[in-house]
């Protein structure tokens, strides 16, 4: 089967965002005052070959292994069938 | 003459381009701070490198919301001379005071190195002092130097001859081998190379000293006209 | 979110918990007795982070004690943020060299980054202009994905945050073992320069002034941080709650601008960074130097995160924060200043004159105790030392000596090495041109930066060889530091004094308490005699995975003065028919040397005798033909032996060169390692002002038009005979080969 995966990866709960902190205040100063906080993370899109009963997990490896570093992110995933026509 | 040499939260070659004026021209330099709203007294901008406000999100979109920055523009509507290289290259585009955008470095690193670059076009403010096709060593440092535009603009750039300097060596990708470009006018400049690091032999090279000295020369042929 | 339910105090004596913050039981015991009570959770923290060998150097305290520590030029020596040595017209160079290995053993590029951001701190925290940057680096074998993975996460990292501060990384060194394979280590240095007038001291005095934080908010991140770089890595490490920290070089940048001005402000009393162990370590120290208490409202530290416990917020090692103590009633002057560059600056707390660390939080005491317990009365072990038997087995055996085939063969093995092969892969990646004061950029074997509005500069490099540590551990400590010395000299300067950074396995270990034992003696012995003292550094343990200790890496930084900037002098030839000299003294040892380790694949036997009276003989003689004017280019042997510091020579130029191995032995004389040598390019019409100056060089060639390298032994006989650009493109190329490569 082929897969479209999108991968989420976001700086995990308590680590610092250098980027989000420098980009609220930026939206305060031009004007946004209702804007809380900002939180930049990353998406990274995966189009794949793999067994119905393997995606899942060969997901979770690649994103435990390469696309996130679990020391200091968190990652989420949508798996996607595509359908061929 | 007068120039000013504005500093962003995160500039940080506001120190070199300032010293490169004291020691290229010897002209009158001030600082001045982002947050300042008027350039006026002053005869030419720098808007120096660094990564200003970290260069979080892009580099140069959020300085460009600076309160300076619509200074900035008025003087350059004014006709007065505006430089901006490497992060000042940056902003210049995010403000579309320039044309185009700029990519991550195609090898994904940071580069600094001395580079070759070729002298495209010596009739502008910030080039009359070199030769026409002159190759001259100034030095590269960034990592969002990747120039690009479309092939609409970029015919437009050649037509209007607004590609000032290209790379002899292009190690970033750029589109067409561009360095810098002006806008229309030819009175704004960006450029990612850094001629202000290239004013001292000491130092490795002095082939930026020109560019300074050009847009003093101008200046003065323009003021003795006037005057 | 509260991380933990903190346990009583009779919890955590009855289930032990102490162990678990890494406090023994007879420190347990021994925090009770200065308390007179149980230490509740967030007292038991402060004991932990302050006894923890990163903030204590409890297991090293007793080998740093033999380091020459004082001369003429030093202003300050170990025990503040930075060391400081005059060089003259009022000025003053500072500087330190800190390890930040287990971070970005987890996460290379934040750990390495929060390495450089760290060092940069204590730079200015002295109130000194940081101006440039260096670091050493190991790494295993080029050949993992996973040390591949952390090497280029590691150099990002440095370039990352150095780049964006905008202060130049101009120099470094990077070397690549098997044993560094799992514990990479990081170790960045910072160079500052400061006025007399500007030292500060990190002290806490005069009742009643106020206590400022400044800079980022806390958050818990890094919590234990200063324990955790104290523990083996285990494998669970990497599973480890976020102990490592996010660096952000934005706000550092506005940071440094901040206190330097704050610095040069008459009413600030003192400064200190918030490092390992955060805001515990920068206010118990602050206050024990100046004899004095500080007591804080913890309800009154900006926090990034929601209900932070006291515990929490004293051991956060958050990025980006200082801890200042200003005049009572200049509050006010410090807010502003901070706030021209968007800082917080609160009143935390205030100096008391009770000697005693005092917190309160939610209107109630989280802590009560004694500062000099923290910072000065942590415990000193010294630990049982044996000597290894490896060591016993290398001095038993007979001179090694390598079978080679064609030397031309050999050579263009020894340029890919990565230890030897150009790191501009590396250094390209660094911003070094930064503040337009860099004269001499890496690559050279020492980097120069001028001094504006003088006619000094100043000359530093980092340098260990730590195989001749691991095979003689005080014969290569000593080894250390003359080849950092080399490094200084051959660029025109004089050294000055050093920063050091120990990286060792575990001390409990009495075969690696052994090694810092004996490498601190030869360290020690070569700083003396070479009239370098150490005026600060650090110490890092526990670099040591289930596959074993790192070799003994006591990275050596080191500082020198150029006085005028026409004697700056490089490593690459400067023009053809420049006369070739040898300075030095071949010995035909290849114990350590890199082609034994590419012959064998390891590294084995005795290690030659450091002779240091000659290595300061040599010094002394190439540094007056450098103030004669009489040297074109100079550039000391090292890895790779003769022949590879000779063709290093030609990289770059489009010259080539025609040289007598200096040694009756072709082999010795070409590839072997470890001796005093310099090789030096001299005008022709400058050789007799250079032979009267350097009496004890030997000419041995010329540099020539046609970019070819030839090497001929004593009888005149042609070795090796190879083109220049071939040889050139294999030494420039490898790092990105081997990165490249699949295998």
């Amino acid at each position: 089967m082929t897969y479209n995966v999108k991968v989420y990866i976001s700086w995990k709960a308590g680590v610092l965002d250098p980027q989000g902190a420098a980009v609220t205040d930026s939206l305060h100063k031009i004007g946004y005052s209702g804007v809380e906080s900002v939180s930049i993370s990353r998406m990274v899109e995966v189009k794949m070959e793999a067994d119905r009963d393997s995606v899942e997990r060969q997901v979770t490896e690649m994103c435990e292994k390469l696309l996130a570093n679990p020391v200091i992110e968190d990652y989420s995933y949508e798996i996607e069938e595509v359908v061929s026509s | 003459m007068k120039f000013a040499v504005i500093m962003f939260p995160g500039s940080n070659c506001d120190v070199d381009m300032y010293h490169a004026v004291e020691e290229a021209v010897g002209e009158e330099v001030e600082y001045v701070w982002h947050n300042e709203t008027s350039l006026e007294g002053f005869d030419a901008v720098l808007l120096p490198g660094g990564f200003s406000y970290g260069d979080y999100l892009r580099p140069g979109a959020i300085a460009h919301f600076s309160p300076i920055m619509e200074a900035v523009k008025k003087a350059a509507d004014e006709g007065k001379p505006v430089l901006g290289v490497c992060n000042g290259f940056q902003v210049l585009l995010e403000s579309r005071m320039l044309p185009g955008a700029m990519r991550r470095n195609k090898n994904l690193h940071f580069i600094c190195k001395t580079l070759p670059l070729t002298v495209e076009n010596n009739t502008t403010v910030f080039t009359n002092s070199y030769e026409q096709g002159e190759t001259i060593q100034i030095p590269v440092a960034h990592g969002d130097g990747n120039y690009y535009c479309d092939e609409k603009t970029l015919a437009e750039l050649r037509e209007n001859n607004q590609i000032v300097f290209t790379y002899g060596l292009n190690e970033n990708g750029s589109t067409a081998d561009i360095a810098g470009i002006t806008n229309k006018e030819g009175n704004v400049l960006g450029m990612m190379p850094h001629p202000e690091r290239a004013v001292e032999e000491l130092l490795g090279s002095a082939d930026g000293k020109k560019l300074f000295t050009s847009i003093v020369k101008q200046w003065r042929e323009k003021n003795a006209v006037t005057s | 979110m509260q991380l933990l339910h903190e346990p009583s105090p009779e919890q955590i004596k009855e289930k032990k918990l102490y162990a678990e913050m890494g406090v023994s039981e007879e420190e347990f015991a021994s925090i009770e007795n200065i308390l007179g009570r149980l230490p509740n959770y967030t007292e038991l923290g402060l004991f932990s982070v302050m006894w923890s060998e990163h903030c204590s150097y409890k297991n090293s305290k007793v080998l740093l004690k033999k380091f020459p520590v004082e001369g003429e030029r030093v202003l300050q020596g170990p025990g503040e943020g930075a060391g400081i040595i005059d060089i003259d017209d009022e000025q003053a160079v500072v500087f330190k060299i800190e390890s930040h290995n287990h971070p970005s053993a987890v996460e290379p590029y934040e750990g390495a980054a929060t390495g450089v951001g760290g060092i940069i701190r204590d730079v200015f925290s002295m109130g000194a202009r940081p101006v440039a940057l260096l670091n050493s680096l190991r790494f295993g074998e080029l050949k993992n994905p996973r040390v591949k993975y952390l090497f280029e996460g590691v150099v990002s990292g440095i370039a990352g945050y150095g780049n964006c501060i905008g202060i130049p990384t101009v120099g470094g060194e990077v070397q690549f073992d098997p044993c560094y394979e799992g514990n990479p280590l990081v170790n960045a240095m910072c160079v500052g320069l400061i006025d007399h007038k500007d030292i500060q001291k990190g002290q806490a005095k005069g009742i009643g002034n106020p206590v400022m934080y400044v800079g980022a908010g806390t958050g818990r991140d890094g919590i234990h941080g200063a324990t955790f770089a104290s523990e083996e890595l285990s494998e669970d490490s990497e599973a480890k709650r976020p102990a490592v920290q996010v660096g952000d070089p934005f706000m550092e940048k506005l940071l440094v601008e901040a206190c330097l001005e704050a610095t040069k402000h008459p009413k600030l009393v003192g400064i200190q960074d918030m490092g390992a162990a955060g805001l515990t370590s920068s206010s118990a120290e602050m206050a024990s130097k100046a004899g004095s208490g500080v007591r804080m409202n913890l309800d009154l530290v900006p926090q990034r995160e929601k209900q932070m416990s006291p515990y929490e917020m004293m051991l956060s090692e958050s990025q980006e924060r200082m801890l200042l103590v200003v005049e009572k009633g200049s509050e006010q002057e410090f807010k502003d200043i901070f706030d021209h560059w968007g800082l917080n600056a609160v009143v935390v707390g205030e100096v008391t004159d009770d000697k005693r660390l005092t917190l309160m939080h939610e209107g109630k005491t989280a802590a009560d105790v004694p500062v000099d317990a923290l910072a000065e009365e942590a415990p000193v072990y010294h630990k049982p030392s044996r000597e290894p038997a490896y060591f016993r087995e290398f001095q038993k055996q007979e001179n090694y000596r390598p079978e080679v085939g064609d030397y031309g063969t050999v050579l263009k093995q020894l340029l890919q090495q990565p230890t030897i092969a150009s790191k501009e892969w590396v250094y390209e990646q660094y911003d070094y041109m930064v503040r337009t004061n860099t004269v001499a950029a890496p690559g050279s074997d020492a980097a120069v930066i001028r001094l504006r509005g003088t006619n000094k500069a100043l000359a530093m490099t980092t340098d260990c060889n730590s195989r001749f540590i691991y095979l003689d551990p005080y014969e290569g400590g000593k080894l250390a530091v003359a080849e950092a010395a080399r490094n200084i000299t051959a660029s025109g300067a004089e050294a000055l004094g050093v920063t050091d950074c120990l990286n060792y396995g575990s001390p409990d270990n009495p075969e690696i308490f052994w090694q810092l034992e004996r490498s601190t003696d030869g360290l020690s012995e070569a700083c003396r005699t070479l009239e370098t003292p150490v005026v600060g550094g650090n110490v890092s343990l526990y670099n040591e995975t289930n596959r074993g200790a790192v070799y003994p890496t006591p990275v050596i930084g080191m500082v020198g003065l150029i006085h005028d900037t026409a004697h700056i002098t490089t490593q690459a030839a400067k023009q053809i028919g420049d006369a070739v000299y040898f300075l030095g003294e071949v010995t035909s040892s290849f114990a350590g040397s890199e082609l034994q380790k590419l012959t064998e694949g390891n590294i084995f036997g005795k290690v030659a005798p450091v002779d240091l009276n000659a290595e300061k003989r040599y010094q002394k003689q190439i540094l007056s033909a450098v103030h004669a004017n009489s040297v074109s280019s100079a550039h000391d042997v090292s890895e790779g032996g003769f022949a590879a510091a000779a063709i290093e020579k030609l990289f770059g130029t489009g010259f080539g060169a025609e040289v007598t191995i200096p040694h009756e032995d072709d082999l010795a004389g070409s590839f072997a390692e470890g001796y005093p040598g310099y090789i030096v390019t001299v005008p022709q019409d400058k050789k007799s002002t250079f032979e009267k100056a350097a009496p004890e060089a030997v000419e041995i060639g010329r540099i020539t038009e046609e970019a070819e390298f030839t090497l001929r032994n004593k009888q005149g006989e042609t070795v090796l005979k190879e083109s220049v650009d071939e040889l050139e493109k294999l030494w420039r190329g490898a790092i990105s080969c081997a990165l490249k490569s699949k295998d």
